[in-house]
């Protein structure tokens, strides 16, 4: 395997007392998307400003391409950055905002204007290039910014909540606009973002980071579907957990869960034993709903006790004898009408799922 | 009926109305008796000058002695000088001070800003007297000076004292001191508002920190270099007080000049003209802090 572009050993920093980042450990590949996710104060900025230079690191090591970071200045790294407020210096043009890191370059007037129509044209910009930024929309300035960090062709671009700012519609289309910038520059890129949606549709990998930790790192659809932690799985989307027991364990583990009030049937993992105490943990998507009672291992007995309609799909939150409530996810496959709807305000339902579906989290 | 004007418009009206109305009366009225006086002729009546009868209604000797007469012309110069000087002074010593309070910080700060207002609460008469007494030739100032300069410098370059008194150095040196709080406080007002983010940048977009400054803190700085530099020059240019006390008597600045012609000399048409010819100077400047101003409050409402 080739040298990871990044490399983050063992890096921690405090500010005083506090401790914004706890020996996180990390390798980026060239070429990837590689989103940092979290919630405030999860220490994902510092992590990002320590790998462009603003911040030291209080212990461990950075490397970006094999060179050891910790004596090189913000204005020496192979790193740039695309700040959450875009930061475009407001008295210059957003050509001159585009070319200004190509001033530190060794290149003739006509290459440095050459390359400025280039990224230009890359961010669809060129008819606003003698434009201030406090003439352009929210929108083209983050194209700017976008723009201006890519001019010097980085190693690794960094950017910090590139879509908090824009409005609902236009970050969707700018999530895609960005990958596909990435895929035609081929710039390793290192997001920071706090909405897991985006960290979901935009990334290769994601690190879930937590009061200075990172929790868990993979494919978007592993850590989604295989989640290590009940943080995890809280963070990215929603989940039903219950205590639980491992009661059994044969061609499938049988957790005994006092919430539900019976035994529920989920696929064999390693590393359980009998007696064990575990999180039982069931996506709300992954349960079925239905009318008429159903037959098999995993199926709970309830009553509708809210709904809520989003129009391509519903949320149930059924409460099972026990008292327990289960939340349910379907889609609004069939097109009912108000007095058919699939489930109704107090009707009694039955829920089903695979043992497949059901995580038995540890942590 | 009355309530309700109050309501709409009468409170902004009266609020926006007020200050023009001082101005009117304080400044608009009193310059256009000053301007009517400088085409008037000297006469010894009292007051000393007249329109029409024997002499002529409009008289403009005063004017033309303004391009003619060598008083006139060096104290013009000597006051355009000394004021940029001091003006220049006072932003190379006041940026740096500025940037450095947008640095410290907040519990620091209000300190460090008190202490730049701070020689407001002495009246201003004393701190100058404060000065005449530290450079006077038998102030320890002066002899620690003097001291210095004859141990550094060749034995038939040694001087009995460091002329300091009466010359255009003090008056730039006193109207430094004084003016550097309004230089100072526009200054610090601008940088504060500055994104520091915007530093980091341009530093990760490839710039040390001084190309930073230069290229990101300076240029944004421009109307805090504009607004600080007229607060200098334009009170410095017709400072009276401070030459009077400190400078060099045998080249007066022109507030010196307008003074004595209104009282010694007793030539109020002079003295008028001088002080129009003064304010003409002084507009060009104030109309180019005005487009910056309305121009960077512009980009500010865009924002």
């Amino acid at each position: 395997m080739s040298e990871a572009l990044v490399r983050i050993e063992g890096v921690s920093k405090s500010f005083g007392a506090f401790q914004a980042v706890k020996n996180v450990s990390l390798e980026i590949e060239k070429g990837e998307i590689f989103s940092l996710l979290g919630g405030s104060g999860c220490g994902k900025t510092t992590l990002l400003r320590m790998l462009a230079g603003f911040e030291a690191p209080t212990q461990g090591r950075i490397f970006i391409d094999g060179v050891d970071m910790a004596a090189v200045p913000p204005w020496e790294r192979p790193v740039h950055m695309m700040f959450q407020s875009y930061a475009l210096f407001p008295h210059m043009t957003v050509e001159k905002n585009i070319g200004y890191g190509l001033k530190h370059e060794a290149m003739s007037s006509a290459d440095r204007a050459a390359r400025v129509r280039e990224m230009l044209d890359l961010v669809q910009l060129t008819p606003f290039a003698t434009r201030k930024p406090h003439q352009i929309s929210g929108g083209q300035r983050q194209r700017v910014a976008l723009a201006r960090a890519l001019a010097r062709q980085p190693k690794l671009l960094l950017l910090d909540e590139p879509l908090a700012a824009l409005d609902k519609k236009l970050r969707e289309h700018t999530q895609f606009e960005l990958m596909s910038i990435q895929e035609r520059t081929g710039v390793t890129f290192i997001v920071v973002t706090h909405d897991q949606e985006e960290a979901m549709t935009l990334s290769d990998r994601i690190a879930v980071m937590d009061q200075g930790v990172v929790r868990q790192v993979g494919r978007p659809g592993a850590v989604y579907e295989f989640p290590n932690s009940k943080f995890v799985a809280n963070f990215l989307g929603s989940i039903n957990a219950f205590e639980a027991t491992v009661s059994a364990i044969g061609a499938q583990i049988t957790v005994d869960v006092p919430a539900l009030g019976q035994t529920v049937q989920a696929r064999a993992v390693g590393g359980v034993s009998v007696g064990q105490s575990v999180t039982m943990a069931l996506r709300p998507e992954k349960i079925t709903i239905h009318r008429t009672p159903v037959e098999g291992a995993n199926v709970l007995a309830g009553e509708i006790k809210d709904l809520a309609y989003f129009g391509k799909d519903s949320l149930y939150r059924v409460a099972l004898p026990s008292g327990a409530l289960v939340s349910v996810h379907a889609v609004n496959a069939a097109r009912a009408s108000d007095d058919e709807r699939l489930a109704d305000w107090y009707d009694k339902v039955w829920l089903s799922f695979d043992a497949a579906s059901v995580l038995l989290l540890t942590d | 009926m009355i309530a309700r004007w109050f309501h709409r418009r009468g409170w902004s009206d009266m609020v926006i109305g007020l200050p023009y109305l001082w101005l009117l009366i304080f400044f608009l009225i009193p310059f256009l008796i000053v301007v009517g006086m400088s085409f008037a002729t000297r006469t010894s009546t009292a007051p000393p000058f007249g329109f029409g009868g024997e002499n002529p209604l409009i008289n403009l000797t005063g004017y033309a002695r303004l391009f003619t007469d060598t008083l006139y012309i060096r104290a013009f110069v000597t006051s355009l000088t000394n004021a940029a000087g001091a003006m220049v002074l006072c932003l190379l010593i006041g940026y740096p001070m500025a940037l450095g309070l947008t640095r410290v910080d907040r519990g620091w700060r209000n300190i460090l800003l008190m202490l730049v207002i701070l020689p407001f609460w002495t009246s201003f008469l004393l701190r100058v007297y404060a000065w005449m007494g530290l450079m006077g030739s038998n102030s320890w100032f002066n002899k620690l000076l003097t001291g210095a300069w004859n141990w550094l410098v060749p034995q038939a370059w040694d001087v009995a004292n460091v002329p300091l008194m009466h010359t255009n150095f003090a008056v730039v040196l006193v109207m430094v001191y004084t003016y550097l709080p309004f230089m100072i406080l526009p200054l610090y007002a601008n940088l504060e508002r500055l994104d520091p983010t915007l530093d980091e940048a341009a530093m990760d977009l490839g710039s040390r920190p001084f190309a930073v400054f230069r290229d990101v803190t300076l240029p944004q700085s421009i109307p805090g270099i504009i607004a600080g530099g007229m607060l200098v020059f334009i009170p410095a240019a017709g400072e009276l007080v401070i030459p009077t006390l400190v400078g060099d008597s045998s080249a007066p600045m022109i507030g010196r000049v307008i003074s004595d012609e209104f009282s010694s000399a007793r030539d109020w048409p002079m003295a008028s003209a001088v002080a129009v010819a003064l304010l003409i100077l002084m507009v060009g400047p104030m109309m180019i802090y005005a487009r910056f101003d309305a121009r960077a409050q512009a980009r500010e409402r865009a924002e």
